[in-house]
């Protein structure tokens, strides 16, 4: 009897399983999106993790962006211009340039955004990046003026991020930012079900033209190795993927193509040199020395990355071979040891993040081998994100694995830890008159080539003085199906392009 | 009907413990809203923009200000609202146990028709080849984390069969029947793997007692036949610890299965906790927990009410 009932009812289930799988398939004009991670708020001023900024740049608009080769292109304004002296930037806006809800966006929107993330009582961590706004004029509807305390070059660049994008003044007097989400990007938000899905539909006003996509749906799958397996099955046109185990599969599916661009985001081994015996320089060079960043690529990271100084944007990193013991000399780094007086060598620990990046344990470990040969016993101590965030914030740790953000310039990319009044100093823990001369220097200066040959300084002294060792910049990656066209991947791993994106038949 | 009411009325009790234990947990890890919600960014705060968005969180004030509002909350009806959602907790939970439920109802329902007569088969030929056969198949059950089957069945069925389960979009039961089963028969099976080994082997050695009692034996010499021995005489009291074992497993599973619903992308009660203590989201964190443990109560009555309904001889609540 009950080998008759199960019988029966596994069968019955078996049937109805393969039933609702065959059902499944894709809709011409929606792209099918992954990603494992969902946004975590819909505040542009306030969201600064990655998913969130993903998500967000669909939805609104700043007033300029950066392309694909980080040159700054226009958004909602269509010129700009510094006045000779460096104080003040004029922005001219796009007539065309619509909200969501259909009101025009004027420069009373603009200034209002700029004072809400200049407010504190927002909360906006992006407010440090535009701290020499003094005033903002609006002598038109189509024209903002930002008068600055300071010649402030990189401004122009801190601007391109979604984190300075314009909101309506109506919302933000109706303090509705964060709840509803009305910008001018390509893209309406229709419905967000947090860590599950996002439904995104095409604005039709958009200033930008006609999306090449009636929608995107976005699934969060929280296990990579799902999303490739549902792309296998067709169900996800593109997906979002951050771990490189993953990322190396797709290749080797005929249907599926993998998109993958350098990012300026960088892994690095943070040394604290507020904390014996990393106090000392000829320390913190012989670890430098000892360290062979290469093997750590390859073991970590399958050797999907390349190996980078403290400067990842490609117009003006040096060649790291140039950089100091960018390849390894054991020898070098044991007698910079002794000399030091750690010829037997110390003990230290290093804190990770588990799965922020996936590498971070692995990479601990191959540094931890290599050192050992100088005589430092690493001591691994992986943490969940937010306990981590919370040492690394303190500079609690002796040395830390991280994977920290790049931007588009470096001075807004470092001006935070390697400059005397940067918000992480406590980070950082290292600051010389030679750094902060050259990140002043460089915050000023508007002449290209000067600007360039300053950084170049300054990257070559950071990693002289090693309070940081800099390991390698990987790739972001995106998988799609074949039929997907037109989508361009650029090193700030914006899905911007996704705007423009077609869906063959 | 007494025990019952005495059971219920300690409760609150249980659920003002709990209360407090998840309340003080989640507040002595390291981190808080605002770093889950900024990761490294927020060391660029000032004070003043620390201080608002603490207020924003509601965790600007005293901890016991903040557990005494909590309470008050809940004496209304009010669980509090969720950071992450923007809404009331107790309506996000509510929107995500249905799946749990259903998930955990499904594989309770796998590993018994899997479970109870592979573990009966077993007894009755105990110690026979066949019985070794089932002990071994139980055992790799028991011993195959749900992660390596889930991951295991879904590559298996995308990359050899080119079938998988619609993942994403979740479709409730009452909506599209069919494919909400699509979508739970496989995390049901990954489950009900491990979970019908167990019932297997708990009522293999259940049954194996039973059958070797006294009464067992004056059926037998009485000539009842081995069939009605087995279903009339022995299994009844062998389901005792059966239904212990199950009972806590069913508990369990109302807590959401985390892992099986990472895998498979469920949005069930598992994966929401996950996320909310990821995301420093204390209140839907604190609700969800007391949630889960008042479910775990009731579960747990049920199962001491189901022992009076399988062995008449046991009258609760009485010395």
């Amino acid at each position: 009897m009950i080998g008759h009932l199960t019988r029966t009812l596994l069968s019955g289930i078996t049937v109805a399983a393969m039933l609702g799988m065959a059902t499944v398939s894709t809709q011409a004009a929606t792209l099918h999106m992954a990603w494992s991670q969902d946004a975590t708020g819909l505040d542009p001023h306030k969201q600064t993790a990655f998913s969130s900024l993903r998500l967000l740049e669909l939805i609104y608009e700043p007033l300029v962006r950066v392309d694909a080769s980080l040159q700054i292109i226009p958004a909602i304004a269509t010129s700009w211009e510094f006045s000779k002296d460096g104080k003040e930037l004029t922005f001219k806006l796009d007539p065309k340039a619509k909200f969501q809800d259909g009101a025009a966006v004027t420069s009373a929107d603009v200034k209002a955004s700029f004072e809400r993330i200049l407010d504190e009582k927002t909360g906006a961590a992006a407010r440090a990046n535009f701290l020499s706004i003094a005033s903002i004029d609006t002598p038109d509807a189509a024209t903002v003026v930002f008068h600055l305390s300071q010649p402030d070059v990189p401004i122009l660049t801190a601007m391109s991020d979604v984190n300075a994008a314009i909101v309506p003044a109506s919302e933000i007097k109706a303090g509705s930012i964060g709840t509803k989400a009305v910008g001018s990007g390509p893209f309406k938000l229709d419905k967000w079900d947090p860590n599950a899905k996002e439904v995104l539909s095409a604005n039709k006003d958009w200033a930008g033209g006609a999306t090449g996509v009636d929608g995107i749906e976005i699934s969060v799958l929280p296990d990579e190795a799902a999303i490739l397996a549902a792309m296998r099955t067709k169900q996800i046109d593109f997906a979002l993927l951050n771990d490189p185990l993953v990322a190396t599969l797709v290749p080797k599916e005929a249907s599926l193509q993998l998109n993958r661009v350098p990012v300026l985001a960088y892994h690095v081994l943070q040394l604290n040199p507020s904390r014996k015996p990393m106090t000392e320089l000829k320390v913190r060079q012989a670890i430098s020395c000892a360290i062979d960043r290469q093997e750590v690529l390859d073991t970590a990271s399958l050797g999907e990355g390349k190996v980078t100084g403290p400067l990842t944007i490609p117009a003006l990193a040096t060649d790291p071979s140039q950089l100091f013991c960018y390849k390894r000399d054991v020898e070098k780094a044991k007698k910079l040891m002794a000399e030091a007086g750690f010829a037997d060598g110390f003990s230290a620990t290093v804190i990770g993040a588990t799965g922020e990046p996936p590498t971070a344990a692995a990479e601990a470990q191959v540094i931890q081998s290599q050192l050992a040969e100088i005589g430092v016993k690493l001591d691994i101590k992986m943490m969940e994100l937010n306990v981590y965030v919370d040492a690394w914030l303190k500079g609690d740790f002796d040395m830390a694995i991280a994977l920290n953000g790049g931007r588009a310039d470096p001075y807004t990319m470092y001006n935070r830890y390697w400059t005397k009044a940067g918000n992480l100093q406590k980070v950082a823990n290292y600051i010389d008159d030679t750094l902060d001369s050259q990140m002043q220097q460089g915050r000023a200066e508007t002449d290209p080539a000067k600007r360039k040959a300053i950084f170049a300084e300054f990257e070559k002294h950071l990693a002289e003085v090693s309070p940081w060792i800099w390991l390698y910049t990987s790739y972001s990656y995106t998988a799609q199906q074949k039929n997907i066209a037109g989508f361009v991947p650029t090193p700030t791993g914006t899905l911007f392009s996704l705007s423009k994106v077609t869906i063959q038949q | 009907m007494n025990y019952l009411m005495r059971r219920l009325a300690t409760f609150p009790l249980v659920l003002l413990g709990v209360s407090i234990l998840v309340f003080v947990a989640i507040r002595m890890v390291p981190g808080d809203s605002i770093t889950a919600m900024l990761g490294t960014e927020a060391g660029l705060l000032t004070p003043a923009q620390r201080d608002s968005l603490a207020a924003y969180f509601g965790i600007d004030q005293p901890w016991f200000v903040q557990y005494w509002r909590w309470i008050g909350g809940i004496l209304h009806g009010n669980l509090g609202i969720s950071v992450t959602y923007g809404r009331p907790v107790l309506d996000v939970i509510l929107e995500r146990f249905p799946l749990t439920l259903e998930l955990a109802v499904l594989s309770m329902i796998i590993a018994l028709i899997v479970g109870l007569p592979a573990g009966i088969f077993a007894a009755t030929h105990n110690e026979k080849l066949s019985d070794l056969g089932v002990r071994i198949a139980a055992m790799i059950g028991q011993s195959t984390p749900s992660f390596v089957l889930g991951l295991l069945i879904i590559y298996t069925l995308s990359a050899g069969f080119g079938v998988l389960p619609a993942m994403g979009e979740f479709a409730p039961l009452w909506q599209d029947p069919l494919r909400n089963l699509s979508q739970l028969i496989l995390p049901a099976i990954t489950l009900g793997f491990a979970f019908a080994a167990s019932v297997t082997r708990i009522s293999r050695s259940a049954m194996l007692d039973v059958l070797s009692d006294d009464y067992v034996r004056t059926a037998r010499s009485k000539g009842a036949s081995a069939r009605s021995v087995i279903w009339r005489h022995a299994l009844p009291n062998a389901l005792i610890p059966v239904v212990t074992l199950s009972g806590i497993e069913f508990g369990y599973l109302l807590g959401g299965a985390v892992i099986v619903e990472q895998i498979y992308a469920l949005p069930g009660l598992g994966r929401m906790v996950l996320d909310a203590i990821l995301q420093r989201d204390y209140a839907l964190v604190q609700g969800a927990v007391l949630f889960i443990a008042f479910n775990f109560m009731i579960v747990n009555l049920l199962v001491d009410l189901a022992y009076v309904g399988l062995d008449p001889r046991i009258r609760l609540g009485e010395q």
